[in-house]
């Protein structure tokens, strides 16, 4: 068996099996712990689909960079917080889950119309490739793509000044009020592992 | 070709000197104009409203008095001026222009208008004085007067139905003057609707001849009648019109509106309810005898409801106690002779009746107003007594019209009523002739009973014991007017030779005269003779003091009762006409206005509010059921994308 | 590479079904959040897949800066995350449901 076959389909179960876990754990820190898995196996896609670049920026930016920051947050937000088991709207459940197969469903028949199940890649990618993935992506990227990279870049320098905006509190005193409220929640959440309700 | 036609009929004084001729129109629009200013300043002018209401009535009877002459100077024929105002309606080859005509019936009658017009607004500047609505008093009579000569002046049908419904706006207004009491407002309403019926007729009436004659113009139509209409076609329009007199004058059967009327205040019962509005359906009568006489059989119904009013309404006036109300079925009675006259083709001595009628009535209803004035309103007879020693000018005055209106010679009324008994006589119509004269006898009664129960005898309570005599604004024109209520009669000279005959004949023809029957003295000492036969019995009977009155009226209490309530007629039509239409309406306001349309409308407005109170669940506040929408309608838009490729 | 094509993009189509099912059941705005990033990555595989097919590296240049966004898009998303946390001390989106009826 061709070497890239044994690949995928070693890890594409992976993926779906992670992503599958991803969302039926109930404590968070496990739930990002699964993504992280399913980010490393899509990096091993993109390796797979000859975009060596892309893999490494994958690793790096999202499973390095982008879940830290969530895991940081998750950490803020009361870690030790479980999700409720119960779902309070009616048939939710139910419907996402037939909408999702349904699109699954349509993926599988627009396919079979469109390319079909046995096109293979193409061959004599090597050569836009060349002389390496990165040099020919960074060809593209600041050549024709040159303006919508500089757009990019004055896209993050604004993420970062929101960020700030919106994470900045005045320093001020606490009321007593507000303290009361705080252990009052704790007490909540220690006696019984579920969500704490909005004051 | 009709309009061309009309000119050469209508001589508008070619080659004759004019003189104040071309004035005519000044004689209604003083009036307007007053009343006009009344109307919008009338709060402001305060006691000058009155002044400058009499000032236009002044004005007005002056000019009418000078037209009068100057058309006396013309000869007998010749007694026609038409002035044209302005035109008004010319649709295709339909015509109608504002246009005022004076013959010798129109003349006669704006002079009866304007000049005992005139004495009751004087009259009425001492009656009203006080009021807080003075000034819309006066704009009101004013603008009364204005309808009422348009109605006589008009030379076309148009113009006169202008003022017939102006008359009747201005009746309703003035009998509701004070209106902050229901019963008056009432009253008003039920002389308006009564009205309403006639005037309905008489449209039809006046449609009619536009579709016989094209036109509306008095001229044309009354030239070409006898060629144009068949007597059926003529029968119904005369009878048609003649409705409308019927409810303006009221006659049975529409006259259960002017007894109610009486709740106006005196002035109006003077002037629209005695001398004037009512003498429209007469007027009206006269104008169209050509009508009626193309017809024949028209005559003979406006006869019969003539004879049967006068009776009729002549025993409702011996059994009533308020003053006011044996003058109102008085009224309508001796509108009932004015009515007989005209149906036996005598239509000048129906008009003489009715000038005789506005100065006798109008003199008892303005001496009733003083009486009232004196007793503090007070309209019961039977609280009376004894008046003439306390309200020598207004008890005098009184009587003197009473005496008039039971046609005791020489005043008068006598005359006009005696000729027309003798026309009857003398042209074989002798039933007409003996319940005439039937009806005299009573006319007498309900006159002396009313004036021998107000004026003579001793005072009945502490009000009469103290009644003093109205100021001289008030006594004047009763003076004024009991001149002409007692000395008319000879000064005209009337007789169906008599100098009013020559005078309208231009207009009205000749009275008929004929052979048969009983000589004319005989007629007038039997006329005498029951007049003041009767007059004497109801002296004995009411102010000798030899018969107990009271006693007598309780043994006939239910004939007295029948009389009161007018033989229940207006009863009748409550039960009959009125609740059922009330009812009817009702249903139709209530159940059908403000419960099925209203209904419907709020309906519609509900079912939107209970959609929508359905509709609103929709937005949860969950933002995971808002996504759950985003998804399925994508995958909807996917599946319907895929199917179609 | 001996895989078709196809099978990429219907693991693509896989990922991203779940990650929408997530958005859909989790209560916990950060989870929720978490399962936007794995649609998000199901799509670059899904551009990535096409580039591969096409022969050219657009799809490439386009996931690329799909990352550059997202990443943006964390940041400023998970700030507001804390705000509301700050004001109601609550991560459950079911709470935040005052615009109803």
């Amino acid at each position: 068996m061709p070497l890239d076959n044994l690949v995928f389909w070693v890890f594409a179960p992976v993926s779906v099996a992670s992503a599958i876990a991803m969302l039926t754990r109930r404590n968070a820190v496990h739930a990002a712990l699964f993504l992280i898995v399913n980010f490393f196996t899509i990096a091993v896609m993109y390796l797979l689909l000859d975009a060596p670049f892309l893999f490494a920026v994958q690793i790096i930016v999202y499973a390095g960079a982008i879940m830290v920051l969530f895991l940081f947050v998750i950490m803020l937000l009361g870690v030790d917080r479980n999700e409720a088991r119960g779902e309070r709207l009616f048939g939710m459940r139910t419907m996402a889950g037939i909408l999702a197969a349904g699109f699954v469903l349509e993926m599988f028949f627009a396919l079979r119309a469109g390319i079909g199940f046995a096109t293979r890649a193409p061959a004599g990618f090597e050569k836009v490739n060349a002389p390496a993935n990165t040099q020919a992506l960074a060809k593209v990227l600041f050549t024709r793509y040159f303006f919508p990279f500089e757009v990019t870049s004055v896209l993050l320098i604004i993420a970062a000044i929101a960020a700030m905006v919106l994470a900045n509190r005045k320093a001020r005193a606490i009321t007593q009020a507000e303290l009361d409220a705080h252990e009052n929640a704790q007490a909540r959440s220690a006696a019984a592992p579920s969500e704490a309700l909005a004051p | 070709m009709v309009t061309s036609l009309a000119a050469e009929l209508a001589p508008v004084g070619n080659g004759r000197a004019l003189g104040v001729l071309p004035l005519l129109w000044l004689v209604p629009a003083l009036p307007l104009a007053a009343a006009t200013v009344n109307l919008f300043l009338g709060r402001r002018l305060g006691r000058f409203a009155g002044w400058l209401a009499v000032g236009a009535m002044t004005g007005s009877f002056a000019i009418a008095v000078l037209m009068v002459r100057q058309l006396a100077s013309f000869g007998g024929d010749e007694r026609l001026y038409v002035q044209h105002l302005f035109d008004w309606i010319q649709v295709g080859s339909f015509n109608v222009d504002a246009s005022v005509r004076l013959d010798a019936l129109s003349a006669t009658m704006i002079l009866v208008v304007t000049g005992i017009g005139l004495l009751i607004h004087i009259y009425s500047m001492g009656y009203m004085h006080g009021d807080p609505r003075y000034g819309r008093f006066f704009a009101y009579m004013n603008l009364f007067v204005f309808f009422m000569l348009m109605l006589v002046l008009g030379a076309n049908f148009l113009i006169l139905y202008l003022g017939w419904e102006g008359v009747g706006l201005c009746s309703y207004l003035l009998i509701g003057f004070w209106f902050e009491k229901t019963d008056n407002a009432n009253a008003a309403k039920k002389a308006f609707v009564t009205t309403r019926i006639g005037d309905t007729a008489m449209l039809i009436g006046i449609a009619m001849i536009v579709m016989k004659f094209g036109t509306l113009n008095f001229e044309v139509v009354f030239g070409t009648a006898n060629a144009t209409l068949s007597k059926g076609a003529a029968t119904t329009i005369a009878l048609l019109l003649f409705a409308g007199a019927v409810g303006k004058s009221a006659q049975v059967p529409l006259h259960v509106w002017l007894p109610d009327a009486m709740a106006g205040p005196t002035p109006v019962s003077a002037l629209i309810h005695a001398a004037t509005m009512v003498t429209a359906g007469v007027y009206l009568v006269l104008r169209t005898h050509v009508l009626f006489e193309v017809s024949g059989a028209a005559l003979v119904v406006v006869t019969v409801i003539g004879l049967i009013t006068m009776l009729y309404a002549a025993t409702c006036a011996l059994g009533q106690d308020d003053l006011k109300r044996v003058l109102a079925y008085s009224t309508v009675s001796q509108l009932g002779y004015m009515f007989i006259a005209a149906g036996l083709r005598a239509y000048a001595l129906a008009l003489f009746m009715l000038v005789a009628h506005a100065f006798y009535k109008g003199l008892m209803f303005l001496a009733a107003g003083s009486v009232m004035h004196g007793m503090h309103e007070e309209t019961d007879m039977k609280q009376m007594g004894g008046l003439l020693r306390r309200m020598p000018l207004t008890g005098a005055t009184f009587l003197i019209g009473a005496i008039s209106l039971a046609a005791v010679p020489p005043f008068t009324g006598f005359f006009a009523k005696d000729a027309i008994l003798e026309v009857a006589n003398h042209t074989g119509h002798q039933w007409v002739y003996v319940l005439g004269t039937v009806g005299a006898v009573i006319s007498a009664a309900y006159m002396g009973r009313l004036v021998f129960l107000t004026l003579f005898g001793r005072p009945r309570t502490q009000a009469a014991e103290h009644a003093h005599e109205s100021p001289p604004v008030m006594t004047v024109p009763l003076i004024l007017l009991a001149v002409g209520a007692f000395a008319l009669g000879f000064v005209v000279e009337q007789s169906p030779e008599g100098a009013f005959s020559r005078w309208v004949e231009s207009a009205l023809g000749a009275v008929p005269r004929g052979p048969l029957g009983l000589p004319t003295t005989v007629l007038i000492a039997i006329a005498t003779v029951v007049a003041v036969g009767t007059l004497i019995a109801t002296w004995v009977i009411y102010a000798s003091g030899r018969v107990d009155w009271m006693a007598l009226r309780v043994r006939l209490a239910p004939l007295q009762r029948l009389f009161e309530h007018g033989w229940y007629i207006d009863d009748y039509y409550a039960t009959v006409l009125v609740a059922p239409g009330k009812a009817a309406s009702g249903i139709l306001a209530y159940r059908f206005d403000a419960g099925f349309i209203d209904g419907t409308v709020n309906a519609v407005g509900g079912s939107t509010r209970r959609l929508a109170a359905v509709g609103r669940k929709i937005q949860t506040g969950y933002v995971r059921t808002y996504a759950l929408a985003l998804f399925a309608g994508a995958v909807g838009i996917l599946v319907y994308v895929g199917l179609r490729l | 590479m001996r895989t078709p094509i196809a099978y990429f993009l219907l693991l693509s189509g896989i990922l991203f079904a779940l990650g929408t099912m997530g958005v859909l059941i989790r209560k916990n705005a950060l989870l929720i959040f978490m399962s936007v990033e794995l649609q998000l990555n199901a799509v670059n595989l899904a551009l990535v897949a096409f580039s591969r097919l096409h022969g050219n590296l657009n799809g490439q240049v386009l996931a690329f800066f799909s990352m550059v966004v997202a990443a943006a898009e964390v940041v400023v998303g998970l700030a507001i995350i804390v705000s509301v946390y700050r004001r109601s001390q609550s991560v459950n989106v079911d709470d935040a449901r005052s615009l109803r009826w």
